[in-house]
């Protein structure tokens, strides 16, 4: 049974110059807090405790979305919900609206943020897939000014980030795929949270992909796991050898392990599954 | 510890309270009486916890209660008026959307949320955004053919 909230100290800084200052002085006893959809349930199962919670939510700014210079810029406090109904994210990135609009549940969805959601480095997560397949950025804010880091870069480990003891996550960047390009996200769900979802950006033009297609594995591995696809680069969407190769590099790109929502072995299965339908979704197909 | 000043509106009334940071919403509801949300899995999966924040679902077994600050929040207790149920509460019973019960008051509350967003909901829009709120007895079916036939009455001004 979860336990009442060990007692903290909830702080709410009106600018993130505020919330620096806040995190250089208290460190590890204090933890960023926005949603809460996972810190106050890690905090409820007594899987972590802090002294002092800084709430980010009052920052100006912090929740816009907007489209300036080819990109989507999504503010760090922007929730699921907001996300997934918002027209220049509906427009720009249908995508995104798609695979936030399946994310956890509504309720979820209308108190968790993006930033958290990336922030928190669960594993088994939808967004960073997708964002890592659009060549999505996540801009932080440091004593030492703004810094942007790619998914990789900020998709340290499980639950382990790139985000230094000082900084917050202002926004998400995600370029606007170019005039041609489709991207998709399919996944595979049993439990409250995917147990494989991959993400694809890319272009097929008469039946052949005129480059590379972005394929990455998220929600099953550590962090999101992008693809070797050169196999396929300029090859016939019916090429089923080229498109076996490149499948079965994805199943072989994780490393997953058994728990409730799957044995290693299916996860690699269903790996190569969603692999393959998403790569097919490039041209159209169901 | 640490304490603060907070107003805000349940169930139509204005208050004033005193809270401590750490104390989560439904903890503060149920201590006041306010049973109807229930604690269940404890984590955001259930959907037994459901209260209305300015209209839009929240699992108050995650919410902390300063969250509510200058916000309206609406539990079960107050979705009726003057003794009147909601047309929403009178689909259910006339649909007999429930079975123990224990899950009603979030299914309500949930399908409120989404009928005030969006008044004529497909099928699948309404599984899609009850899929959050877990029946154990299964009662499913009847209530999404009760959100539909509230939908209904709705559109059709006999609601």
């Amino acid at each position: 049974m979860p336990m009442p909230l060990h007692p903290f100290v909830l702080h709410r800084p009106d600018s993130a110059e505020e919330v620096i200052e806040l995190r250089s002085a208290l460190g590890e006893d204090a933890a960023l807090y926005a949603g809460g959809t996972e810190l106050l349930s890690a905090m409820k199962m007594g899987a972590i405790s802090y002294e002092h919670l800084i709430d980010v939510k009052r920052v100006p700014g912090l929740r816009e979305i907007f489209d300036q210079d080819g990109s989507v810029h999504i503010g760090a406090t922007a929730t699921h919900h907001e996300i997934e109904n918002h027209p220049v994210v509906v427009d720009r990135l249908p995508s995104l609206a798609k695979l936030t609009h399946s994310v956890a549940n509504v309720r979820v969805r209308v108190a968790g943020t993006i930033a958290g959601n990336l922030a928190f480095g669960e594993p088994h997560a939808d967004p960073p897939a997708l964002l890592m397949a659009l060549g999505g950025t996540v801009v932080v804010q440091g004593a030492k000014g703004r810094r942007s880091m790619d998914i990789a870069e900020f998709c340290v480990g499980a639950y382990e980030t790139g985000l230094r003891e000082d900084e917050l996550i202002v926004e998400v960047d995600v370029p606007i795929p170019p005039p041609g390009s489709v991207a998709t996200y399919m996944k595979f769900q049993v439990l409250e949270r995917p147990s494989v979802g991959v993400a694809c950006l890319g272009e097929i033009h008469d039946g052949r992909f005129t480059s590379p297609p972005r394929l990455v594995i998220g929600a099953v591995d550590e962090v999101p796991r992008l693809v070797d696809a050169a196999a396929i680069d300029g090859a016939d969407i019916q090429d089923e050898a080229g498109m076996g190769a490149v499948c079965d590099a994805a199943s072989r790109a994780v490393d997953p392990t058994d728990d409730l929502s799957g044995s290693a072995d299916y996860k690699r299965h269903l790996v190569g599954v969603l692999a393959r339908r998403v790569l097919r979704k490039l041209a159209g197909e169901p | 510890m640490s304490a603060r000043k907070i107003s805000f509106v349940l169930n139509r009334r204005p208050q004033e309270t005193e809270i401590d940071d750490s104390v989560l919403l439904l903890d503060f509801l149920r201590d006041r009486g306010l049973t109807g949300a229930k604690p269940s899995c404890e984590m955001e999966v259930c959907g037994s916890c459901t209260i209305l924040i300015d209209g839009l679902p929240f699992s108050a077994c995650t919410t902390l209660a300063v969250e509510v600050e200058g916000r309206t929040v609406e539990t079960i207790e107050g979705v009726a008026r003057n003794g009147e149920l909601h047309p929403i509460q009178e689909a259910f019973v006339e649909r007999f959307a429930m079975q123990c019960g224990f899950c009603t008051p979030g299914m309500v509350l949930t399908a409120k949320a989404l009928l005030e967003s969006n008044p004529d909901p497909s099928r699948d829009d309404i599984l899609h955004w009850m899929e959050g709120n877990i029946c154990r007895c299964t009662g499913y079916e009847s209530i999404v053919e009760a959100i539909l036939s509230a939908a209904a009455k709705a559109g059709t001004g006999d609601g």
